[in-house]
C-alpha cells in the first residue's frame, strides 16, 4: 500500500519497522526518547519500544558510539543518531579508529552492525556546525560504508536495509528535505528492494549526465527540468552510495552523453566529486566531450546562514556547469 | 532509585544560599568546599545587580520576539538563569577572562559589552567576529563543552607568564551546562586544571536541562562532587541569587587569582523557557515543574529584599523598567538595521594570507555573479 510521507516520517516509520523486526535493534542518541530528536525522526519510539531499546543518551557523542561499539561486540544493533553533522567529529575517533576497523583487526571474528544517523547539509538557516557535509571523511575511511537518501521511498528502505546490513554503516539524511514528500510503499518487503549500494538512474535524459546525491539531487532534478524547457535533456544519477560507489550505470550513461557534471555540498578539495570525476575518466575518457565539471560548495567553511545560498549549489550553478561542458 | 537523584536538591549539604526565595537575607554560609560564603553590599550595589537582572531579562525578551518575527534565525534564551550570569559575570574583575557558551548574553552585559554583539551570530549575519583578547569575553562556543579547554589553555598561559599570586593576578571563568557535564572535553579540561593548577574557575549552570534530558540522565551524583575526584574543590551555589552567585565566584576567582587553583562551581538554576526558540519543551516537562521554580524567580526575590530594607521604592523600580525599555528598543533599531554580509565575505579569512584555491574560488565566484548583472535572474 502506498502512502504520502515525508523523508522524515519515511524515517520514523523505517525505524519503527526496523526495531519490530529485531529485538537486539537499539536506538541511541541525544533527545531521541521524549523529545524524538530535535527533527522528530524517533518520534513515538521510546513510548512504543521503551527506554530501553529507545536511550536517551548522555551529552557525549564519542560516548555514544564507543559504547555502541561495546554494544554491537554484545550482540545488538546499535542505531545511533548524532544531532547534527557539526557534532559528529567527537566521536571521529571512536568510527574511524574503532568502529571501521574491528572486523579487520579480529580477521572477521568482530562485525560491527552498527548505524550512525547523521542529518547533514545545509540550506536551513542555522548558526555554525550545523549545515556540514562530512561524507568525505567517512567515505575515506576503509571498513565504513556510507549512503545517503533523497526521497521518502529511500528513506523508508535504505534505513531499514541500513540497520539489518553486518556493515558500520554512516547514514546521511538531508535534513533540509526532510519536510519533502513522496509515496511510500509502507508494506514492502526487505528482500525484494532495490540494493542500498546501488546508484539509481532518477531522470532518463541524451545531453548530459548529472549526478548528485542527498539534498542534491533535488537541485539536480530541478535543473533537468529547466533544462528541459530550453530543450536540453539531462540525465539525473542519484548515487545513494557514497562508500562504496556504484557507478557503472553512471559510466554507461556518460559514454551516451560524453558530458557529465558532479554536484554536492561539501567542499570540492579532494571531495567525493573528485573522486567520481577521476573515475568517470577513467572509465569513459574517449567518450567525453569535456572534462567532468564538479558544482559543490566552497572549499571555506560553511559560511553565516545569510549568504548560504550563495555558497549552496542551486539549479543556476547546475545549469552553468551544464553550460560550460557544452562550450569546452 | 530515588527521584532527583542526580540533583540533590537545594537540600543538598552545603548549599550555599544568601537571600531566600522570599527575600530574606542569610547572613553567611558555609559551602561544600568548607569556606564561608557572605557579601557585603552597599545600597548602591544592591542597586545595581536588580538594575542589571532587569535589563539582562528585557534584552533577552527582546531578542526572543526578535526571532518570533523573523529578524533572528534561533535565539539561545537565559530566562531564569539571570542571576547566576550577573552574579558571576559582576565577580569577575577586569583583568579576568570569560569563556562562554552560547547563553551567556548576561555576563556579557556585565562585563560592559555591548549587548548587541552576539546578535549578529544569531541573525546569521557572522559566526560571531568579535577579538577574544579584546573584550576579555570569548566567542560563543557551540560545539558542546571544547570551550573549558581552551579556557583551561588560556589560564596554563597565565601561570606560564607570572600572572598569578597576589591581588592582581588574571584569573579564568569557564561558563558550561549541566549536559556539557558528560563531553570528554570538559572531563579532560578538569584533568588538565587539576595537573596544572590552573588559575580558573570552572562554572556550571546546571539549569537541569540539556535540551530535552533532564539532569539525571547526565549523572548520579550532584555535579560539583565530581571535582574532588579531579582534585580540587566544588561548591553548589543557588543560581537564582545573584548575592551567593556573586560570593561563590568572586571567592573561587581570587583563590585561582592568588596561585590556589580550580573550582568548580555548579550554580543550581533553572532553565525558563525553551532551550532555544526552535525548541518545544512542552514535550518532554511538566507545568507544574516550571511554575514551581517561577516560585524562585531571581529577579523578584532581590525586589522583595530591597522594598523590605527600604533600599529604594517605587521610584527607582520604574526607573529601571524604564531604562530597560529603552536599551531593548535600541536593540531592537540595531538589530533591525543589520545588513547582511556581502556574499564575497564567504572567502575572506579562511587563512590568514589567503590561499590559492580559495582565492580563484573568489574570483571565480565574483565573475559568475556579475554574469547575472543585468539579466533576468
Ligand atoms: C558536541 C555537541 N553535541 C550536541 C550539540 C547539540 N546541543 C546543543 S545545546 C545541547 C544541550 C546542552 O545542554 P547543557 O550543556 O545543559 O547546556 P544548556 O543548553 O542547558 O545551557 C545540545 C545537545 C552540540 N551543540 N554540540
Ligand atoms: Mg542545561
Amino acid at each position: 500500500m502506498a502512502e504520502k510521507l515525508t523523508i522524515g516520517k519515511a524515517l520514523n516509520l523505517g525505524l519503527r519497522r526496523a526495531l519490530e523486526s529485531d529485538p537486539k535493534v537499539l536506538i541511541m542518541g541525544e533527545d531521541v526518547g521524549k523529545l524524538g530528536g530535535v527533527f522528530r525522526i524517533t518520534d513515538g519510539l521510546q513510548k512504543d519500544f521503551g527506554e530501553e531499546r529507545v536511550i536517551d543518551t548522555p551529552l557525549a557523542e564519542s560516548g555514544i558510539i564507543g559504547t555502541a561499539v561495546g554494544l554491537a561486540i554484545r550482540g545488538y544493533r546499535p542505531v545511533c543518531e548524532i544531532q547534527f553533522d557539526g557534532f559528529v567529529y567527537p566521536a571521529y575517533d571512536q568510527i574511524v579508529s574503532q568502529v571501521a576497523k574491528m572486523h579487520y583487526r579480529s580477521q572477521g571474528r568482530v562485525k560491527m552492525p552498527m548505524v550512525i544517523r547523521i542529518p547533514f547539509g545545509g540550506g536551513i538557516g542555522a548558526v555554525e556546525h550545523h549545515s556540514e557535509s562530512p561524507e568525505a571523511y567517512f567515505a575515506h575511511t576503509a571498513g565504513l560504508k556510507v549512503v545517503s537518501c533523497a526521497t521518502p521511498e529511500d528513506a523508508y528502505m535504505m534505513i531499514q536495509q541500513a540497520v539489518a546490513s553486518d556493515d558500520p554503516i554512516v547514514f546521511l539524511e538531508p535534513k533540509r528535505r526532510y519536510y519533502e514528500k513522496g509515496d511510500v510503499e509502507v508494506d514492502a518487503d526487505l528482500a525484494g528492494a532495490y540494493p542500498l549500494h546501488a546508484s539509481r538512474l532518477t531522470r532518463p535524459g541524451t545531453d548530459a549526465t548529472v549526478i548528485a546525491y542527498g539534498p542534491m539531487v533535488r537541485t539536480a532534478l530541478d535543473a533537468a527540468n529547466a533544462a528541459a524547457a530550453d530543450g536540453r535533456e539531462l540525465e539525473v544519477f542519484d548515487l545513494r552510495s557514497l562508500s562504496p560507489l556504484d557507478l557503472d550505470p553512471v559510466y554507461e550513461s556518460v559514454r551516451r552523453t560524453g558530458r557529465c557534471v558532479v554536484v554536492h555540498e561539501a567542499p570540492s578539495n579532494v571531495g567525493l566529486g573528485a573522486e567520481v570525476a577521476a573515475r568517470i575518466t577513467e572509465h569513459c575518457f574517449y567518450s567525453l566531450e569535456a572534462p567532468v565539471l564538479r558544482v559543490t560548495g566552497y572549499d571555506t567553511p560553511y559560511p553565516a546562514a545569510r549568504v548560504e545560498e550563495e555558497f549552496l549549489p542551486d539549479l543556476d550553478r547546475v545549469l552553468d556547469a551544464v553550460d560550460r561542458t557544452f562550450g569546452w | 532509585m530515588t527521584k532527583g537523584r542526580g540533583a540533590g536538591g537545594e537540600s543538598a549539604p552545603g548549599f550555599v544560599q544568601l537571600l531566600t526565595p522570599d527575600g530574606e537575607r542569610i547572613d553567611k554560609v558555609t559551602g561544600a568546599d568548607g569556606v564561608e560564603y557572605t557579601v557585603d553590599f552597599t545600597d548602591d550595589e544592591y542597586r545595581g545587580l536588580y538594575r542589571d537582572l532587569v535589563v539582562v531579562r528585557k534584552l533577552d525578551a527582546e531578542a526572543t520576539a526578535l526571532q518570533r518575527q523573523g529578524e533572528l534565525g534561533i535565539w539561545a534564551s537565559l530566562l531564569g538563569q539571570e542571576a547566576a550570569q550577573v552574579g558571576s559575570g559582576r565577580a569577575l574583575r577586569p583583568q579576568d577572562m570569560a569563556f562562554p557558551t552560547y547563553r551567556e548574553h548576561g555576563v556579557l552585559y556585565c562585563r560592559g559589552i555591548d549587548p548587541i554583539m552576539p546578535l549578529s551570530l544569531f541573525r546569521g549575519v557572522d559566526h560571531g567576529a568579535w577579538d577574544p583578547v579584546e573584550f576579555r569575553f570569548n566567542m560563543y562556543t557551540i560545539v558542546i563543552g571544547a570551550q573549558t579547554l581552551h579556557a583551561t589553555g588560556y589560564a596554563m598561559g597565565i601561570t606560564k607568564d607570572g600572572k598569578v599570586g597576589n591581588d592582581d593576578g588574571e584569573a579564568v571563568i569557564a561558563y558550561f551546562g549541566d549536559g556539557a557535564s558528560s563531553q570528554g572535553d570538559v572531563n579532560e579540561a578538569f584533568i588538565w586544571a587539576s595537573v596544572f593548577n590552573a588559575p580558573i574557575v570552572f562554572f556550571c549552570q546546571n539549569n537541569q536541562y540539556a535540551i530535552s534530558e533532564p539532569i539525571e540522565k547526565q549523572t548520579r551524583v550532584p555535579l560539583y562532587q565530581r571535582a574532588s575526584g579531579f582534585g580540587f574543590p566544588g561548591v553548589r551555589v543557588d543560581g537564582n541569587d545573584v548575592l551567593a552567585s556573586y560570593a561563590v565566584t568572586r571567592a573561587a576567582l581570587d583563590h585561582a587569582r592568588h596561585g590556589q587553583g580550580p573550582t568548580l562551581i555548579e550554580a543550581y538554576t533553572y532553565r525558563m523557557g525553551a532551550h532555544t526558540t526552535t525548541d518545544d519543551p512542552t514535550r518532554y516537562r511538566m507545568a507544574g515543574e516550571v511554575e514551581s521554580w517561577q516560585a524562585k524567580d531571581p529577579i523578584a526575590r532581590v525586589r522583595a529584599f530591597i522594598t523590605k530594607q527600604q533600599i529604594a521604592g517605587d521610584d527607582f523600580f520604574t526607573e529601571v523598567d524604564e531604562l530597560a525599555r529603552r536599551e531593548s528598543l535600541a536593540l531592537r533599531e540595531r538589530v533591525l538595521a543589520m545588513e547582511d554580509p556581502d556574499p564575497l565575505t564567504i572567502f575572506e579569512h579562511v587563512y590568514p594570507h589567503g590561499s590559492p584555491l580559495v582565492d580563484s574560488q573568489r574570483q571565480g565566484f565574483a565573475e559568475y555573479m556579475d554574469s547575472f548583472e543585468g539579466s533576468a535572474h
